[in-house]
């Protein structure tokens, strides 16, 4: 905490210290959020764009964005039954934040659709998959990745797209289960899968050319990945908070959404 | 418990039973002869076994998967003995665990034939015995506390592995989705309840290995973790 030690006397500086490594063992050490910090927990596949929605945040209001990447499923967890710190959680799916509010951990009427996710098939190798998705039944591959349709709003949409295609019961044994949709990403990037079901977010990055090749799986083969946001209850009335809430809606961050292939 | 439980039960017992002969065999030797030699490159080969100690299982994870990965020289290598490729099976979990519990097994061993006095193998050499017969009727029943400690140890450990297991199993039922991974998929997914049966056993089955593990070797005067006298 290099921001701090500037500012406290050493003492002061360090028990700081000394709390910081204390709560660094428990994961804890984003709780004692400062006015100006909003503490975020963010879907995996909306960790990029949540990136540079903050730059522009941050430019405009002064605030900063504290951000967790991971599954929104885990993310329940650690909000509903380890009272985890989080302000926003900015989920994969409407369902989560729903039940979060309705269990009393999120703030009534502050959900909102912040984005509505694209599902693509993809792999590294370019000219594997068509446009398509005919791959899938012609078999040329050994492994797809799909996150855990138990946790993952992405992964559940995939199994969808298998079922709709009749091939769910065929691929099973060809089907390997990533813990969230980065890893899914991650086992396809690595060539360890040949396939795999990800968002798009994570291969078409604004300014980047898109590596291997993709299909944009048809919205009418899977259930629509509404992503919703909500205010938490350590956010509550908290203006950084509210700030980002409202920026989320603002024409550049939802400009910046778009671009990198959501719907809205 | 269902019947998908039971399966991951049945799976870890499988990857850590054979993980354990597999880390016997091949950390007898080395251990053996860490403990033995005066060789300059000693330090380095002990650091290396103890490496898995102090890396995160991230790490690990991370560099197994792109080891035996298509582009990596251990999946080429496996790829072109007609082996396949080790991620998201059963071997390559093998593979992996036998990596990451090599400490527990070879530094329980080392200790236990560093506390071998000279003198007893000495004597041996007197009465004629080759060093395999030195290695086998006076260094081996010698250190037997040694030999129980590395097993379970590595057994034990076997079965707490995680974050490795995570990142290059794929979570495939039957094939690579053991307890740890099941336990935390129960979690992820709030079903407290069954997470709590599959959780509950483990913590159970830890205690009474590791009890055991210390009476045992408490009656047989010997320091359960460290084997030394």
């Amino acid at each position: 905490m290099p921001s701090l030690s500037r500012r406290r006397p050493a003492t002061a500086h360090r028990r700081a210290l000394w709390l910081a490594t204390a709560l660094a063992g428990t994961g804890l050490a984003a709780a004692p959020a400062r006015a100006d910090e909003v503490v975020v927990a963010v879907a995996a596949n909306f960790a990029g764009p949540l990136q540079q929605i903050a730059e522009g945040f941050t430019a405009a209001t002064g605030h900063v964005v504290k951000a967790s990447a991971g599954a929104t499923g885990k993310f329940y967890t650690q909000i509903a039954a380890g009272g985890a710190p989080f302000e926003l959680l900015l989920a994969a799916d409407d369902e989560t934040p729903r039940r979060l509010v309705a269990e009393g951990h999120g703030v009534a009427g502050s959900a909102f659709t912040y984005a509505i996710g694209q599902l693509v098939l993809w792999s590294a190798q370019p000219g594997l998959v068509d446009a398509q998705g005919a791959v899938l039944a012609t078999g040329k591959f050994s492994k797809l990745a799909i996150a855990n349709p138990r946790t993952a709003p992405y992964g559940a949409a995939a199994l969808e797209v298998l079922k709709a295609r009749g091939l769910a019961d065929a691929l099973a044994p060809r089907r390997v289960t990533a813990d969230s949709i980065a890893q899914a990403y991650q086992f396809v990037a690595t060539g360890n899968a040949e396939l795999g079901f990800v968002a798009l977010s994570q291969v078409a990055v604004p300014g980047k050319p898109v590596t291997g090749s993709l299909w944009k799986v048809p919205p009418s083969l899977y259930t629509e990945i509404r992503q919703d946001a909500v205010l938490l209850k350590p956010g509550a009335g908290k203006p950084a908070a509210l700030a980002l809430l409202q920026y989320l809606k603002s024409a550049p961050a939802r400009a910046l959404i778009q671009a990198y292939g959501y719907g809205l | 418990m269902n019947a998908a439980d039971w399966t991951a039960v049945r799976l870890t017992a499988q990857l850590a039973g054979l993980s354990t002969v597999l880390l016997l065999l091949l950390g007898t030797p080395l251990a053996w002869w860490l403990a033995r030699t005066r060789s300059a490159v000693k330090p380095l080969a002990a650091s290396l076994v103890a490496m898995p100690l102090v890396l995160p299982p991230s790490v690990l994870g991370f560099y197994l998967l792109l080891l035996m990965g298509p582009q990596g020289p251990v999946g080429q290598a496996t790829q072109a003995l007609g082996l396949g490729r080790l991620p998201f099976s059963f071997a390559g979990l093998v593979v992996a665990s036998v990596l990451y519990s090599m400490p527990f097994v070879v530094q329980p061993l080392q200790q236990a034939f560093e506390a071998i006095p000279e003198r007893a193998l000495e004597a041996a050499a007197t009465l004629r015995a080759g060093p395999l017969d030195r290695f086998l009727t006076v260094a081996l029943p010698l250190a037997r506390p040694g030999f129980l400690t590395a097993a379970v140890l590595g057994f034990a450990h076997t079965v707490g592995e995680f974050g490795v297991v995570l990142m290059i199993g794929g979570n495939i039922p039957g094939e690579t989705r053991v307890l740890s991974v099941a336990v935390y998929e129960h979690v992820e997914a709030t079903d407290f309840a069954s997470a709590h049966r599959l959780a509950a056993g483990m913590v159970g089955f830890a205690l009474l290995v590791l009890v055991a593990l210390y009476a045992l070797n408490r009656r047989r005067g010997a320091n359960a973790l460290a084997a030394t006298p």
